[in-house]
Parts: structure tokens; sequence; C-alpha cells
């Protein structure tokens, strides 16, 4: 079915809801690589005002991408709670914009909506919406996940640590991980992408983490980011997995090319559970996502890369994920070219993620062909902050030596923490107390009691 | 009492020692020290220019050159760096009059060697020349038919499977700037593909990563490279089914040994369990 809109003087014609939300869509590199995007900012706009006359319920029986060729749309679909979409049902796209910035739209109200909103309605309105929108509402959305911490609380921030090595070297991922610790950093999770894909060594890195967390009791969680499938063999194997990682895009074909289905994941989160390690939770998924792998697969099938990240959080929220991480600039300056579109990303991602009842952080990030630097990520990163994101990444200096390219810091979650008043996961922030690594306020102790956890390098005395 | 004298802070610092990554830094506050503030903008206006410096084909041309074997030029579709960072399938085709002049030169060749500038021209700048200059006295033992040298611009890593089509050869080994990070902003990768014609996919090739002073040095990195160009031949084939195994035959220490990437993915994923395009 197409869409006609005259706006500025022109007709202006949609072929069919795809090219209506694409054209939609703030301009960005992806889309126009995709030969997807608006052609002008008029057309831009045209769309937009005849996207925010489309009714809500249109995209229940209207699928972007078929039903018989696409799982993620099956899982959609069949999934979706009428009874939680209710109240919105006979909202059109613009009023449902309006409903999410007035003071009906609560926390308790959103928190019970997210089942009865798909990730198309979800994208459509963020495409309304400029970025204070996505902050405001965003923040009003709470997303409370555990394993042996709880994360997403108000007032709240926690940390991945990423202690990436080039050669995978304990020691050196060791020194990475106390100094990061002595920060403060770690409560989302300590989380390792592995350079070597094999499984012995990924084992040998899980049981590195493991003795740290037992020999400090720290309430916190380690993952080493390897694919589903090599977590389901090393649970197998005895190895102690305490998070299943694996990247999920939004369509089944790109799915396909990061080698998994709905199933495997199925597998994997079955997998975490049996081994009952969380403490005070049994979220145990951690899964990334980012705009433009779907194109990058040549798997897009024509939708626009910010709903198909949608899409990807969709799949994330079937598993009950602790984490669900967007690594926004991660992918290269021909999906997000500047900085300008990353921040923007970042937002549309942490918005929708949320409003579907995820648990958004970030991966604050650019690579060095992008146009942007470390102030276009102080600008996201304030902005996710007050936003309300459940977790960013703490990278030693922002510079990651093993993946090549820069993140947030150690210093940045120290930064945003002293600026907003945010506080760490509550069990977290009660051991960094008892190790004297922060007082009483949450503030890095002046006594540096990180030192205690130096017992842990080889070849020193406990 | 200054942070750094604190017998935690220097305890910590001797952590520096075990990894590259930028640790024990120190802070003012919540904020980093000025000196590393510095430290890190320098670190990434290296990185950044290595990948907006322009490329100087001729000078790497003429290099080539003085080391007795024909240089040809070539560009790719992208008709600028902008355009060549914005459309990576530009990157990937050779212009048309570039491909008219490699088809003039079409032979019975092995092996056609490639430098090309992709995302670090700083890299192709200062290791392309001392890397070919090992390399050359290796393949010439192996008694290799070498199609002329193709110095390419703005090049990714697939353009090599068209330029391999074009001269006709039965192997291409190209070697490119990697995406540039802010520890090492002049990587040069190597890439080896048997029966390079256009559609192929990374899966189809050897990468030997990380060819730098800081890195994997040109003696070896040369050595594998001539190991895996001798087993693809032998064998027919590279990517996922050949393995590098050189090291048993260089017998090198396991310490310096440097990454090898069997299966590179399909273009830049946004996978974190893979590494991107180079």
């Amino acid at each position: 079915m197409g869409y006609r809109v005259a706006a500025g003087g022109t007709s202006h014609v949609f072929a069919d809801l795809r090219e209506l939300m694409a054209k939609a869509t703030p301009l960005r590199s992806g889309d126009q690589l995709a030969g997807l995007a608006a052609g002008s900012m008029q057309e831009m706009m045209a769309a937009r005002m005849a996207l925010a006359d489309l009714p809500l319920r249109t995209f229940l029986h209207e699928a972007l991408i078929p039903y018989e060729e696409d799982e993620v749309t099956r899982l959609i679909l069949n999934t979706h709670d009428a009874a939680a979409f209710a109240p919105i049902a006979a909202l059109t796209v613009g009023e449902f914009r309006d409903w999410l910035c007035s003071d009906a739209a609560t926390s308790e109200v959103l928190a019970q909506l997210a089942p009865g909103i798909t990730p198309e309605m979800a994208a459509a309105v963020s495409k309304l919406m400029r970025n204070q929108d996505l902050i405001l509402v965003a923040r009003k959305c709470r997303v409370v996940t555990r394993f042996r911490n709880t994360l997403g609380l108000p007032g709240r921030l926690a940390v991945r640590l990423q202690p990436n090595h080039p050669t995978d070297d304990a020691a050196g991922i060791l020194a990475s991980t106390i100094d990061g610790l002595s920060y403060g950093c770690g409560d989302a999770v300590i989380g390792i992408n592995p350079a070597s894909d094999s499984l012995g060594r990924t084992g040998e890195l899980l049981r590195l983490l493991d003795e740290l967390i037992a020999r400090f009791d720290i309430p916190t969680q380690a993952c080493v980011l390897t694919h589903v499938t090599s977590s389901i063999a090393l649970i197998g194997q005895g190895a102690p997995v305490d998070l299943v990682f694996q990247s999920v895009a939004g369509t089944q074909a790109a799915n396909a090319s990061f080698g998994i289905d709905l199933a495997v994941l199925r597998e994997g989160l079955e997998a975490g559970r049996s081994q009952t390690r969380g403490t005070v939770g049994d979220n145990v998924m951690y899964f990334e996502t980012g705009q433009g792998s779907a194109l990058s697969a040549n798997a897009h099938h024509g939708v626009d890369q910010q709903t198909l990240e949608a899409r990807a959080y969709a799949v994330c929220r079937a598993y009950e994920p602790l984490l669900v991480n967007t690594v926004v600039g991660f992918i290269g300056p021909e999906y997000l070219y500047d900085g300008k579109q990353i921040i923007r990303a970042g937002l549309e991602d942490h918005f929708c993620g949320k409003l579907l009842g995820v648990p958004m952080g970030c991966d604050i990030c650019y690579t060095n062909h992008a146009e942007a630097d470390q102030d276009d990520m102080d600008t996201l990163l304030t902005l996710l902050g007050t936003a309300g994101v459940n977790f960013i990444m703490g990278v030693p200096g922002a510079d990651d030596v093993m993946l090549n390219y820069q993140s947030t810091s150690f210093h940045d979650q120290l930064y945003i923490r002293e600026l907003l008043g945010l506080k760490r996961a509550p069990e977290f922030e009660a051991w960094l107390q008892r190790m004297d690594i922060t007082d009483a306020a949450g503030r890095l102790s002046a006594t540096q009691g990180g030192q205690a956890l130096l017992a842990a390098m080889p070849g020193r005395a406990a | 009492m200054s942070e750094e004298s604190k017998p935690g802070a220097r305890q910590l610092a001797e952590l520096t020692r075990l990894t590259p990554a930028r640790i024990a830094l120190g802070r003012s506050g919540a904020s980093l020290p000025t000196q590393e503030v510095l430290r890190f903008g320098m670190a990434h206006a290296q990185a950044r220019d290595a990948v907006h410096a322009p490329f100087d084909a001729e000078d790497v041309s003429s290099r080539l050159a003085a080391l007795s074997v024909e240089v040809v030029q070539v560009d790719s579709a992208a008709r600028s760096r902008e355009e060549y960072l914005r459309r990576p399938d530009l990157g990937r085709r050779l212009s048309s009059e570039s491909c008219r002049a490699l088809m003039a030169q079409r032979g019975d060749f092995d092996l056609a060697i490639i430098v090309a500038d992709g995302l670090s021209s700083t890299a192709v700048h200062q290791n392309a020349v001392p890397l070919v200059t090992a390399l050359l006295p290796m393949l010439a033992r192996q008694g290799l038919r070498l199609a002329p040298l193709v110095v390419g611009r703005e090049a990714r890593v697939a353009l090599g499977d068209e330029i391999g089509e074009a001269l006709g050869t039965r192997a291409v080994a190209m070697l490119i700037g990697e995406r540039p990070g802010l520890s090492s902003p002049d990587s040069l990768g190597a890439y080896i593909t048997f029966a390079p014609r256009a559609g192929l996919t990374d899966a189809n090739r050897n990468c030997i990563s990380n060819i730098r002073p800081g890195g994997l040095g040109y003696e070896q990195a040369a050595f594998k490279l001539s190991w895996l160009v001798a087993e693809a031949f032998r064998r027919s084939l590279t990517g996922v089914g050949l393995k590098d195994e050189s090291d048993l035959a260089l017998e090198e220490s396991a310490a310096s040994r440097p990454a090898i990437v069997e299966a590179e993915p399909p273009r830049i994923s946004a996978d974190r369990t893979r590494k991107g395009d180079r």
C-alpha cells in the first residue's frame, strides 16, 4: 500500500511502509549506502508527516519483512501482547509520541506497556522524536536485571570493565582488570574480547576471571565474548561460564551471517541457566548489536538500519538478558559517518531498547576512519548519562589495544558520576567500600585501596 | 602528597610493563592528567593522519622500481578519500581506465604483488618497500613467474581480486594499510588469495596482520607470506581450508607469534567476536 503526502507545495509518494520508514529516518551514511535515504530534506519531512498519521496498529498487520521469510518477524508478531498494547491501540504514531512525552506515561505504565510495543512501533516513533524526546522518555523507562548484582536501578550506572589484550596475555589482562577495579569499574561485567578463537584459550580466560572474582568475593560476573556455540561447548566441558554472549541482528539472514538462529540462542540460554551461577538473579545472556550489521551482511531486505536495530532488541528481549549493548560507532563511517550520526544513533538505540523493555547499555565509541573524536564521545556520554543508560564500557585510557577503536575510559565513568551523582550497582558499591576503594559517598578513596588487589598478580604473595 | 608518590599508585604503575593498554594513568580529580590528555590527543592525531594523509603512490612506485621490478599504478573506482570511506564497494572495483591498462599487461603469471593504501597510507609508506625487499628473494627461490607489481590507490582488500583477474594471475598477495588503532597507526596487512576473481569473500583469503616495526618484523612476515603462497599453489586453495603452520617451519618462539587469521568475515561486522575489514 502506498502513501501520498502533499506538503510544502509538492506531492510526495512513498511506495510502501518500508520506504516511508526509511525516508523518515534522520540522515545517515548507511541508509545512503543502501540507497534508502530520503533524496531531500523536504522529502524526509514529508515522510515524517505521513508516518505521524499512521495508526500504530498498522505494524501488526503489515510486516516490513515477510512473516513467511523471517523468523524475527514471526517472533515479533507471535509474542505480541495484545492486552498490554490495548491502552495505545487507537493511537497514531504521532499521537504515540505526544502520549510518551506526557505525564500519563509514567515509569510503571511504560513497564506494563513494553510487551505490547513492537520494534517497528518503537523505531517509527523515534523517527518523529528530537534528541531531547529520546532522552526524556528513555529516562522514564526502567529495566532492572540481576545475576550477582542488581543493574538498572534509578540513579545508578554500571560499567563493563573491558581489559582486552592483543595476545590474550593473562598477566596483561589482569593488570588492566585490577587497574579498572581500582577505579570502581566492573559492576556490569568484567568482559574480555579474546584475540584468539580457540576454545582452550577461552576456557583459560574464563578460569582467570572466575578465580579473581572468587578470591576477592566480587559481586559481579565475568564473560569472554565468544560465539554462543563456543559458550555452550565450554559449559559442556565444565568451564565457569557466568554469561552467555552473542552478537545479534534484526533479520534472520543477518543472524545467519553471525552463525546463529533463535533456536541456538534458546540453547545458549538454557545452558547458561543450567549452571545456576547467579546469586541474586538468573539473567544470563549478554547481547551486542549495532546499526548497519544487517546491511553489512547484505541481509537488510530494503529496511533502514535503525528499524532493523530495533528489531534486534526484540530478539534480545526474548531471552531475558542481563546486558544488551549497542556498539554504536564500531562499524565505521560507511554506516554512521560522523559524530553527529553516532550521537543520534546512540540515543535512538537506547530509547528503542528501553521502550521495548531491554536493559540497554551503550559502547560509546568510534573508529579512526570516522569523522569523530573524544569530544563527540563526551557529548554522547553526557546525554546517555542523563537518559539513564544502564551501563557503559570502561576501557583503559579509552584505547582498546586489541580491537583498535576508542570507547569510554575508567576516567570517563568517574566524570559522569561526578557530574550527575550516579551510583554503582548497590552490591558492588558495598564491596568497593569494604575494600576501601571508595568512601561512603562512592568517591575513590584517598588511600588507593585497590592495592590489595595486586596480590592477584602472578608471582605475588597473597 | 601527590598521587604518583603514594605507595598504591607506584605498585599499580609497575603493572604497565605487562600490557600496552593505557593503565595506571593517574588522575586529576575525576579527570585525566594533562600529560595523558595530550599523549592520547597525539596518538589520535597520528591515527587520523594515517587515514587521511595523501598516498604518495609515485614515491612508493619509484622505490619499488629500484628493486628491479616493473611497477603499474592503478586507481579504484572511488574518486576521493571521502567517497572511499563512504562507499567501500567502489574501493573493491577498478576504475575502467585502470582495468584496461591491466588487461593490456595480461600474461601467464603465477603471482601478482599489490601494494595499496587501504585505511593507512602511513603503513604503506613505511612498511611496504622493506617487506617487498625481504619477500622478492624468497619468491624467486620458488621459481614463481611474477606479474608486474601493482600500486593501488583508494583500495580495499577485494580490489586485488579484480587486479588478479585482469592480469590473469593464479594468485595475488595484497599488501594493504590496516584500519589504524591508536597504538598502531602503521600496521600493514597481507592477504593471499588463490584463483582471484570478483565476488570472493575474505573467507577465501589468508591474512597476516600487524606487519610493522613494533609488531611482526619484515623478515618474519615475508617468510610467512612466502610459506602461504607455496602452500596455496601446492594445494590450489587459500582461506578457511589452509591453516598457517609456517611457525613449525620457522621454529620461532611462541611469544612472538603474530595474529594469523584464516577467515576474515565478509566486510565489516558489528560482531566484535570478529575483526573488521582492513
